[in-house]
């Protein structure tokens, strides 16, 4: 950002020299018709700052909104208003100086050449302003492409991190250790499990986007994993009709929220838990809404790994350019945390 | 014949350490196994038991926070998947700490410490040290736990507005009251986080974020006004300590 702050900045300093020559010019040209060097003057910088207020206007428009196809003509409309209000400010601001009447008869001559001179000059300055900022756009959505496939790549070896190192893998080797003891099937289907949830984190990452299908299939894995775990203090429902089921979104998105509901469903009380995912399609959106219920008296603080929540956010914004696609509420004891993904 | 409580959430973990204890089925006797913390605690008060089987992340209240609650804490054997800050306390203090999953002969070890270390006073020595240590870390200092009558209460320490010292014990005051907690000044001076926390004086630690004022009372001292209207005594030191924490 320093960088284009920088170039700005140079870009600030040509149009500034640029409006002095072009004062200059005028300036010279006034005087080369005979009038005397302070009339001349007087003229050029009044037309000069009135271009530049012009310029400064249609340039600050074009910041904040790039005008698509239809609407470059607008911008042509806008040029030739600007136009006339400059000339306009010339015809009646300069006579208040007092410069004589062959000079208000020169102007009064030369306003139509004024205004297509203005006008050019607008025109140059919409020009040059528009190509600039879809050229910065350019460059940040470039950038913005490959912090997404940085962070996707962070959002892999997070999962693998989580996965393998705390709690999650320890406990569920601790199970199957506790079933070997006295039912030796369960512990054989509970490595299988495990097995194919690492292997599914593991591959996830090439495609960035999966059917929702998918995700749901690998979040089951996990699901099932920690129902072992807890036992029948954890229920999970799953809602997703079969247009649903075709629905893409980001890989490996579902299973940090899921996480994040377990942890402070089941953490925050004593009783059986029901975590629920509901998913359809609204309008162009995939909607998946997880709750999970929570007590707000004695919720800790939710700062968690500082990964799950907002990561899903940031990632959402990467992918989608969008921060508006994530919410969570929380009232009559649930939680509640709801995804959009645009379906292109 | 020593008898022992498991407290563990999960239930296979739980079976886990009744299937390793069948071997010592005459010197360790289980009274009970115990879903969550507040189960836990009852079950401590009640049976008074020599030996804890203890988790660390449980429901509501964790491991630590039970045993904070307890008046004379038993011997504990920590049974808990990783967890990079508790780990540090257990080596300093606990009887002995398994780390999920354990082989039984692990197991076994630390059983056989246990009853070569028997005395009970030492044993409950140690516990209290080692909560000592584990309130030091990260996760155990951003809530109190209390009880109030036979009611355990969660306190966020953002809800907390100041601490005073009440003979062996600290009343930290909330907006919904006072509770009492069997911990001395020092401890909390060393435990919550200094940059909201100010010992202001012998008997008051202040939440920097609730004084809205500080006024001249005495010679050398101040009184600081809560946000709630409460008056608290700023002693010379307090007021040093006070001026650093808020830069002025």
């Amino acid at each position: 950002m320093a960088a284009s702050q920088l170039s700005t900045s140079k870009l600030f300093t040509a149009f500034a020299i640029c409006g002095v020559v072009w004062a200059a010019l005028q300036g010279y040209i006034i005087h080369s018709f005979g009038f005397v060097w302070l009339t001349s003057v007087i003229d050029a910088v009044l037309s000069a700052v009135l271009l530049a207020i012009a310029c400064w206007l249609i340039n600050n428009n074009l910041r904040y909104y790039q005008p698509d196809k239809e609407s470059y003509f607008y911008l042509f409309i806008w040029c030739a208003a600007l136009a006339i209000a400059c000339v306009a400010g010339c015809r009646y601001i300069l006579p208040l100086f007092n410069l004589g009447q062959v000079y208000f008869n020169f102007l009064q001559q030369s306003l139509e050449i004024r205004f297509f001179t203005t006008f050019l000059a607008l025109g140059w300055m919409a020009m040059i302003s528009a190509l600039w900022y879809t050229q910065l756009d350019h460059k940040r959505t470039e950038q913005r492409k490959t912090e997404a496939e940085k962070l996707a790549r962070d959002a892999e070896l997070y999962n693998l991190r989580q996965q393998l190192q705390p709690h999650f893998l320890f406990n569920s080797l601790n199970s199957i250790n506790a079933l070997i003891g006295f039912k030796p099937e369960l512990a054989r289907k509970m490595i299988h499990q495990l097995s194919d949830f690492l292997r599914g984190t593991l591959k996830k990452d090439e495609q960035l986007l999966v059917p929702l299908n998918d995700e749901l299939a690998h979040l089951n894995l996990y699901l099932e994993i920690e129902k072992v775990r807890f036992g029948h203090r954890l229920q999970t429902e799953i809602s997703c009709d079969k247009a649903c089921g075709e629905a893409m979104l980001p890989s490996l998105l579902l299973q940090p929220l899921v996480e994040n509901a377990i942890k402070f469903g089941l953490y925050d009380t004593t009783d059986a838990v029901t975590i629920s995912v509901r998913a359809e399609v609204e309008d162009q959106y995939l909607v998946i809404m997880i709750q999970n219920p929570y007590d707000p008296k004695t919720s800790r603080p939710r700062k968690g790994t500082g990964f799950g929540l907002s990561g899903v956010q940031r990632r959402l914004y990467l992918i989608f350019a969008r921060n508006d696609l994530m919410e969570t509420h929380a009232n009559d004891n649930i939680f509640t945390t709801i995804i959009k993904v645009p379906q292109l | 014949m020593k008898r022992a409580l498991i407290i563990d959430d999960e239930p296979l973990a739980r079976m886990v350490v009744l299937e390793y204890l069948q071997d010592f089925k005459d010197q360790i006797e289980v009274l009970q196994e115990c879903g969550d913390g507040f189960e836990g605690l009852k079950a401590i008060q009640q049976l008074q038991p020599d030996l804890v089987f203890l988790d660390v992340q449980m429901p509501k209240i964790n491991g630590f926070e039970m045993l904070e609650l307890v008046d004379s804490p038993p011997a504990v054997i920590f049974a808990t998947a990783f967890d990079e800050y508790a780990i540090k306390a257990f080596e300093a203090h606990a009887v002995d700490y398994l780390l999920k999953p354990f082989s039984k002969e692990r197991f076994n070890k630390a059983i056989e410490k246990y009853l070569a270390i028997s005395p009970a006073a030492v044993i409950t020595k140690n516990t209290e040290t080692l909560l000592e240590a584990a309130a030091q870390s990260p996760a155990q200092n951003e809530r109190i736990v209390v009880k109030t009558g036979t009611k355990v209460k969660i306190i966020a320490v953002q809800d907390v507005e100041y601490l005073q010292a009440d003979d062996d014990y600290v009343s930290v005051v909330t907006a919904e009251g006072a509770f009492l907690k069997n911990k001395t000044m020092a401890f909390f001076e060393k435990t919550l986080d200094p940059g909201q926390f100010v010992r202001v004086h012998r008997s008051y630690i202040v939440a920097i974020s609730q004084i809205t004022r500080l006024d001249p009372y005495e010679k050398d001292s101040h009184l600081a006004i809560l946000k709630s209207g409460a008056k608290i005594p700023v002693s010379k030191t307090g007021y040093v300590k006070l001026k650093q924490v808020l830069g002025i």
